[in-house]
């Protein structure tokens, strides 16, 4: 140690380690190993794997392989749980939760220290970030507990859920997961990642130490196989994930067609941008948060550095600059910014997609890392938007930096990713920024700040950084479930529609040729074939086209084309909504009589057809109020909470009720402002050829309602696979949801399956906030404030 | 932000260079100032919410322990400015803190911590005009300089005439610092040239004395008014910028001090002049004194921790850094008594 002299000659900062002494103790304490936590209690050790320190490379602990029969008895233990535990009063399961949230606080160091040594993170994110924010998660969720009966009225708690969660936040990606499930009135199995496993059994401890009613948390250690078993369990309700992309569409795909819910908070590759009027030095700061938080594996981080060309050159200085100043070593001490890579296997794939980067051109500014699990911070420039430095997620502390021109340029290149995590904004212009912020396509947009997390805001993707919201209001919606209709008695599989001639008998009157609707205009088919259309008795009622996978094409084409529709004011659709009630008011009598002719009943004729009225009269008032909220999250933060449109709906309407179902689904969507690409009822799709018309005359602009007639499983597969299509509703068979489900995991699409004859259409199910919520995404806009 | 320098003698791509070290703690190489160049300012952005959120972490994410602790806190007092600046001055008040400046830390403490042989002192003594020869008298035979608040200080409200007459009394009266203030007017309704003007007669007043310009940050309320008159008054030739006259009802903080030295790299950076910053009221305890030197370690380097380019405005904030350092010797808690008072 030099002297106090000496080291008031070079002021360097010297070490300040964090003393790991009372954990290292407690994992002594458990040298032979850990069991899971199931049924309120641990179980003995099975067959262990080691747990490594990043950091040093030491084995710290042993941890049970989850197996096949571990994960079911964890399942049974919930799944019997569960009853009892929502029958709980929302304030006694609050009572759970705020204990919960109290220990955690309590046993903060700890969990900070223990999350440090198995993640690799520097103490100071692990005590100032990750563990406060894990307690304010408890508390925020204790208070949705105690408040769930009347903010959620009719929704009840989804069952059992099956979480699996990254290495990259351990603790914290349990609290989000854990919370609002649990606030909800699920029970839970949740699988740690195999890289850090400790901090959810730290959890399990004190689960067990505050005397939780066993079973309602269990939780489940293990690999990718433990995963697997809890994916492919019958008894689990719904899966939730935090994790990659990849392994996102594997469980999209393994779940599809089980009825299980799903959410999926996946991947990222965050633009991050800088105009001329901002804060340089601010942003600087930014990027140091973005992309060197916690060894930047943290999918939302801002990875891909936009910055305007006027001062591309001061901030890369800046940044430079900034770069040197970063300490990047051992995690313990205080004074560190950058920790260790999670993990060997982690640093050999950060390291292979610089390589790769590096060959195809890209220039590296770095800083050091000491030998051992770590990567300097890195900043690398020539990357241009088709290289892997700027589509790949590296999961490493790598940012590229990019020039615009102009604010286009800079949304061009922002949204040009098939990810739609996050994105952060930095300009002192609250016009530009909020200009920004709309257009960006993300879940989450931070303005002149970055990484900002709070309990009381959602958090998820848009695009393939996945579904479903995590925090806030929006957050609860994803552990509850709004009871749909009973199950259908028989599956919504039509007769097939070989599309030749002669099948049908003559056709009475003139004979009419319903087209396709297409971009607003009525097409023929591309395929040149039609198909009968008969009475529910046989007779002929005339043709339809016969829509193949091209129509389906130009139909997605025309949608896209008409995004003009999602910035109209909700007033502006509201209008058309009305105008639409009017002109088929208008002519109820044809559309009744046109029902008839599929073999309905004149009365049930008239109520569907004056269902179909009121339900464009309620959408048309829900245009615009069905709007977002304003959170409360941290002071001096507006945290705007906006309905978004999904963009590009594809519907496939039931059999059923070939009006009302149709105007049932498609406009909700149109009214939040999506482009819908709609199959008609298949066996009666001519009550919806005859709405054209309607369209037509009511100002419905080109493009927002395409109309695609024929056989509905296979132009849903079209659409399933489409992947400019945002979301597929399908209403539907068995067969055809299952395949609906696995073709979506090419995009990772949101869809929404239902058998086609569930729902009576007529009654009260048949509308409601339900609809609005799927036809919208938040998204979460941070803006601080203060002068 | 692109702008030219209009005057820049030794203009560098960097800041640093080495420079040839004179008397006790004084910039020898002193800011000449340049022409007035509101391009170098005017619409400079200044994100308050992410200045507040580095001030808040910039301290979390350093840590200085044990040694380094300590010897921090002995470069805090090498950099000290020891003020006393109530209207109950007296000679012997003034006899009593100079006697404080020359041996800030009792000599057993030295001893104890091996620096017995560095000499140690604060970087200055900071008194009121009147009290400057008391200062000068009682600190004859050290290198310690004396600095006085000149120029009406705290408000500044009084006729320039007047004030650049203080300013050549401080300096016949032997201070070779003077600490002025500015006239907020100016940065409030942006008259650049006027404040330019008077902080530019001012630095002339001084002759060879060194320049701190006050700023009153408290009442420019603002960041980009501190911005804005950090680089006016640099350009007009300030050896150093300060926060506050301590009167004012916010004083030093972390976030106004963070844009400060930002301006004065940025100054820099154009220049290559190097200018000095001076946090001054409301910083009391030995954590402050490590907090203020983690952000001039951050945002500027070592350069900005050495009595030339910094010092603390400080006058509680000794007590607490000796008890301290106390307790660093001993391992025992301290208390106030047990330390001779300023």
């Amino acid at each position: 140690m030099s002297s106090i002299a000496e080291l008031v000659e070079t002021m360097d900062y010297g070490p300040a380690p964090e003393s790991p002494q009372i954990v290292n103790d407690w994992l002594a304490g458990h040298a032979n190993g850990f069991g899971h936590f199931i049924d309120g209690g641990f179980t003995e050790p099975g067959e262990t794997f080691e747990v490594i320190s990043p950091a040093t490379g030491a084995t710290i602990a042993r941890v049970t392989q989850g197996s096949a029969a571990d994960v079911d008895a964890a399942v049974r233990a919930a799944r019997s749980a569960q009853g009892k535990w929502a029958a709980l009063s929302g304030h006694e399961r609050a009572r759970w939760l705020y204990a919960l949230a109290r220990r955690i606080q309590q046993h903060t160091r700890f969990l900070a220290v223990l999350e440090t040594i198995d993640n690799g993170k520097p103490i100071r994110e692990a005590r100032d970030i990750d563990v406060p924010l894990v307690a304010r998660h408890f508390y925020h969720h204790a208070g949705w507990a105690e408040l769930v009966e009347t903010a959620f009225r009719d929704a009840k708690p989804v069952g059992v859920c099956g979480q699996i969660i990254p290495w990259n936040f351990p603790l914290l990606m349990l609290a989000w997961k854990i919370a609002p499930a649990l606030a909800a009135g699920n029970t839970v199995v949740l699988k740690p990642a195999e890289y850090t496993p400790l901090t959810a059994l730290a959890f399990a401890a004190i689960c067990e130490e505050i005397g939780l009613p066993r079973g309602v948390v269990n939780i489940v250690t293990g690999d990718g196989a433990t995963g697997e078993a809890i994916v492919g369990h019958e008894d689990i309700d719904k899966i939730a994930f935090t994790g990659s992309t990849e392994v996102g569409r594997l469980i999209r795909r393994a779940t599809a067609g089980t009825g299980k819910a799903l959410t999926l908070e996946l991947g990222g590759k965050s633009p991050f941008v800088v105009f001329a009027d901002a804060d340089l030095d601010a942003a600087v700061e930014g990027v140091v948060d973005a992309i060197w938080f916690n060894q930047g594996q943290v999918c939302c981080a801002g990875a891909r550095i936009l910055v305007a060309e006027a001062v591309a050159d001061r901030f890369g200085a800046l940044l430079r600059e900034r770069m040197t100043r970063l300490r990047v070593g051992d995690p313990l001490d205080k004074s560190t910014d950058v920790g260790a890579i999670v993990h060997p296997v982690q640093l050999a794939r950060i390291r292979e997609l610089v390589a790769k980067g590096v060959a195809e051109g890209a220039e590296l500014y770095q800083g050091t890392a000491p030998d051992g699990c770590f990567y300097p911070p890195t900043l690398a420039t020539g990357v241009e938007p088709a290289s892997t430095l700027a589509t790949e997620e590296i999961f490493g502390p790598v940012a590229t930096l990019t020039t615009f021109r102009t604010p286009k340029d800079a949304i061009a290149l922002a949204n040009n990713t098939r990810y739609g995590l996050a994105a952060s904004v930095w300009s002192e212009n609250v016009n530009l920024s909020l200009s920004i912020a709309s257009q960006i396509k993300a879940g989450v947009v931070w303005i002149n700040c970055t990484n900002v997390f709070d309990a009381g805001a959602g958090f998820g993707g848009y695009r393939e950084s996945g579904f479903g919201r995590e925090g806030g209001r929006e957050g609860m919606w994803a552990y509850l479930a709004v009871p749909g209709p009973k199950p259908a008695r028989s599956d919504d599989a039509p007769p097939s529609i070989p599309p030749a001639p002669g099948l049908g008998g003559a056709v009475v009157g003139i004979d009419r040729t319903a087209k396709l609707y297409i971009g607003g205009k009525q097409k023929r088919p591309d395929g040149g074939y039609s198909y009968p259309v008969t009475h529910s008795r046989g007779a002929a009622l005339g043709l339809a086209g016969h829509g193949n996978r091209k129509d389906i094409r130009d139909a997605v084409e025309a949608a896209h084309s008409a995004s003009g529709w999602g910035a109209a004011t909700g007033h502006n659709r509201a209008q058309v909504l009305y105008y639409v009630a009017e002109n088929l008011a208008a002519r109820a009598e044809e559309f009744a009589s046109r029902i008839k002719s599929f073999g309905a009943s004149s009365a049930k004729a008239n109520q569907e057809v004056e269902a179909a009225v009121r339900r464009c009269f309620w959408y048309a008032a829900q245009a615009d109020k069905f709007d977002g909220a304003v959170h409360q999250t941290k002071s001096a933060h507006v945290t705007l909470a906006m309905h978004e449109p999904l963009g590009v709906i594809g519907i496939a309407c039931p059999t059923p009720f070939p009006l009302l179902g149709f105007v049932s689904l498609v406009l909700p969507a149109i009214a939040m402002g999506n482009r819908v690409v709609a199959i008609p009822s298949q066996t009666h799709p001519l009550a919806a050829t005859d709405l054209y018309q309607v369209f037509d005359t009511s100002d419905v602009p080109g493009g927002v309602v395409n109309i695609v007639t024929g056989e509905r499983d296979d132009l849903a597969r079209t659409l399933a696979d489409h992947d400019g299509v945002d979301g597929l509703w399908y209403f539907g068979s068995k067969a055809g949801i299952a395949m609906v489900e696995q073709r979506s995991a090419g995009n990772l699409k949101q869809s929404w399956c239902e058998n086609g004859g569930a729902r009576d259409w007529s009654k009260s199910e048949g509308q409601g906030r339900v609809f609005l919520h799927r036809a919208t995404q938040v998204k979460n806009i941070w803006v601080p404030y203060g002068e | 932000m692109s702008h030219k320098a209009q005057s820049a003698p030794d203009s560098g791509p960097a800041l640093v260079t080495a420079q040839p070290v004179a008397a006790h703690g004084r910039n020898d190489r002193r800011n000449p100032g340049m022409a007035l160049a509101p391009e170098m300012f005017e619409g400079h952005a200044v994100n308050r919410s992410a200045a507040e959120r580095r001030a808040e972490t910039i301290v979390k994410r350093r840590s200085v322990k044990k040694e380094s602790q300590a010897a921090w806190l002995i470069n805090a007092i090498r950099c000290m400015d020891l003020t006393t600046l109530a209207g109950d001055d007296t000679a012997g008040r003034v006899h009593r803190l100079c006697a404080k400046a020359r041996r800030p830390l009792a000599p057993h403490l030295a001893e104890a911590l091996g620096i017995a042989g560095m000499g140690l002192t604060v970087g200055a003594v900071c008194v009121y005009p009147t009290m400057v020869a008391h200062a000068v008298a009682a600190l004859e035979g050290t290198s310690i300089p004396v600095a006085s608040v000149a120029t009406g200080f705290p408000a500044g409200l009084m006729p320039l005439k007047l004030r650049l007459e203080e300013i050549g009394y401080a300096v016949g009266e032997g201070a070779h610092e003077i600490d002025i203030v500015i006239t907020r007017e100016h940065v409030l309704t942006r008259d650049w040239s006027a404040l330019y003007d008077e902080v530019a007669a001012m630095r002339e007043a001084c002759g060879h004395a060194h320049l701190k310009a006050i700023l009153a940050t408290g009442d420019l309320e603002t960041l980009r008014n501190v911005y804005a008159a950090s680089m006016v008054a640099m350009q007009a030739g300030a050896d150093f910028i300060k926060t506050s006259t301590g009167k004012e009802g916010v004083n030093a903080t972390l976030p106004v001090s963070l844009i400060m030295v930002r301006a004065l790299r940025d100054y820099g950076l154009e220049t290559g002049h190097k200018v000095g910053f001076k946090p001054a009221g409301g910083m009391k305890t030995a954590k402050d004194a490590l907090a203020w030197q983690i952000l001039m370690k951050e945002e500027l380097g070592n350069d900005w921790l050495t009595p030339k380019l910094f010092r603390f405005g400080a006058s509680s904030m000794l007590a607490d850094i000796e008890r301290q350092l106390e307790h660093h010797v001993t391992g025992r808690y301290s208390a106030g008594h047990r330390h001779a008072l300023a």
